[in-house]
């Protein structure tokens, strides 16, 4: 799995932070998203799946295929 | 409304028979008339949306703007102040482009997931001290008043640095704020006047002695770099989060509990597997059938949505709560699953204006979740479910109580 987050389409609305912390972070600055961990192992990837799947701003890409 | 009706224009907001039942009308809409022509409690018609992929694409599309304020935009109410969308208060803070991002984004590190979650400690301790209160004054009590409406309150006021002492005037303007036909548009008008004056000054003692809270920290950004926000839009800023996070999160507790209990069954699900909790949140989020008014959208110019094409200087309504029972979108979505995952309901919005104090009401829905099932783990209705009541008039949904024992 390959996640890519968009920080331009990024709103700070922190769901991907509450739901997969080891994953995503946000700017101290300005709250917009900062991607941890590109290649997150398998046991991740239903919370990942989740958080790009409920981004309000629809940031997250999932490449399942990577 | 018999089905032949379905053209005509529709009293919106639409009433439902159930307070935790959505009309019967929705589904109707989302099938046969998904832009349907309403006529607002001003007189003024809109459009309305009701499907999941028509809402989405409003609320994400930036040719549907927030320009309530525009000439030939529906008013919502008939109050000369025309309520809390198209308030002068509303034009203060930049709501698209480069401004909107700027003041976003400086007001948006103050809701991080993480700062949130670093409040949990903060905000269980108010939900035990308000449980404490409630249980000492026996039962039955109403969990509304006890709990649900006075903790996000707390919450805010802390964040502002508003002073304990003042949190009761809060919840009073809040509500009048908000309101749309409860109180006339004089008394709503003078609400604002107070409110106005209050934050005037408490902006202008944060300038004089900056304390360890969000407008503190903004007057201090604006300082070092020299193009922060203005007294204006601070207060706008102080004002707007409390309009914003008070009600909404106050009425939606009362909600989550009553449905939750409703069906006793989920509530002993939760007691069985409290790892539930967060999905539950977001599944009571999504299954609300009386979240208000929704959002308005004005469009200056022509744009099409749901295979319809709207005129420019139509504003139209986004109903989440009627797209987030759409079959389209959920499976069951008629049913409350308190496991269901992803859940990307639309309560707080979709794209670049979904609710900046969705962590803040997430975190706060969870932690009194947590905080009742631990400390009330005997907790029904004790009233029958058909006996709960809506709050009407307000923007924002909710019941007028609701009555627990344990």
């Amino acid at each position: 799995m390959k996640v890519t987050v968009d920080e331009e389409k990024c709103c700070g609305a922190g769901q991907c932070v509450l739901l997969a912390p080891d994953v995503f972070d946000q700017r101290e600055d300005d709250g917009i998203v900062v991607l941890l961990d590109a290649a997150p192992s398998e046991e991740l990837h239903a919370t990942v799946r989740e958080a790009a799947a409920v981004c309000p701003a629809a940031a997250i890409d999932v490449d399942e295929s990577a | 409304m018999s089905q032949g009706d379905v053209q005509q224009t529709l009293s919106y907001p639409i009433p439902s028979e159930a307070a935790l039942e959505p009309p019967a009308e929705w589904a109707r809409l989302r099938q046969k008339c998904p832009v349907a022509k309403v006529q607002l409690p001003s007189g003024d018609e809109a459009k309305l949306v009701t499907r999941y992929d028509d809402v989405k694409q409003v609320l994400a599309d930036p040719r549907f703007t927030r320009q309530l304020t525009a000439d030939d935009a529906a008013r919502l109410t008939d109050s000369e102040s025309g309520g809390v969308f198209n308030s002068e208060m509303s034009k203060i803070i930049p709501d698209h482009g480069e401004g909107h991002l700027r003041w976003r984004r400086l007001v948006g590190k103050w809701f991080t997931a993480k700062r949130m979650a670093a409040l949990r400690p903060q905000m269980a301790a108010i939900a035990e001290q308000l449980i404490d209160e409630m249980v000492e004054r026996g039962q039955p009590a109403d969990l509304k008043a006890s709990l649900g409406f006075p903790l996000p309150v707390y919450v805010i006021c802390d964040m502002l640095g508003v002073p304990a002492d003042d949190r009761d005037r809060f919840s009073r303007w809040s509500d009048m704020l908000l309101n749309l036909t409860r109180y006339t548009g004089e008394e709503s008008t003078a609400a604002q006047v107070e409110f106005f004056t209050y934050m005037s000054g408490h902006v202008a003692a944060k300038r004089a002695e900056p304390g360890d809270d969000l407008l503190s920290e903004l007057i201090k950004q604006s300082a070092v770099e020299g193009e922060g926000l203005s007294d204006m839009e601070l207060l706008a800023t102080g004002i707007g989060l409390l309009v914003a996070g008070h009600e909404t999160t106050a009425n939606m507790i009362g909600k989550m509990v009553s449905m939750l209990l409703a069906d006793r069954t989920r509530w002993e699900a939760l007691l069985a597997d409290p790892s539930l909790v967060r999905t539950a949140v977001e599944e009571s989020l999504r299954f609300d059938a009386n979240s208000g008014f929704g959002l308005p959208r004005y469009l200056p110019e022509e744009a099409e949505v749901g295979g319809t094409v709207l005129p420019r200087g139509t504003t139209v309504i986004c109903n989440m709560a009627a797209a987030n029972r759409d079959d389209g979108a959920f499976e069951n979505a008629g049913e409350m699953d308190l496991r269901r995952s992803p859940n990307p309901h639309l309560a707080f919005g979709s794209g670049a204006h979904s609710c900046l104090g969705q962590s803040l009401a997430r975190t706060e829905l969870q932690v009194v979740l947590e905080v009742l099932l631990r400390r009330l783990p005997t907790l029904e209705l004790a009233v029958p479910v058909d006996d709960l009541q809506r709050v009407e008039g307000l923007i924002v949904g909710g019941l007028r109580e609701v009555p627990v024992r344990w």
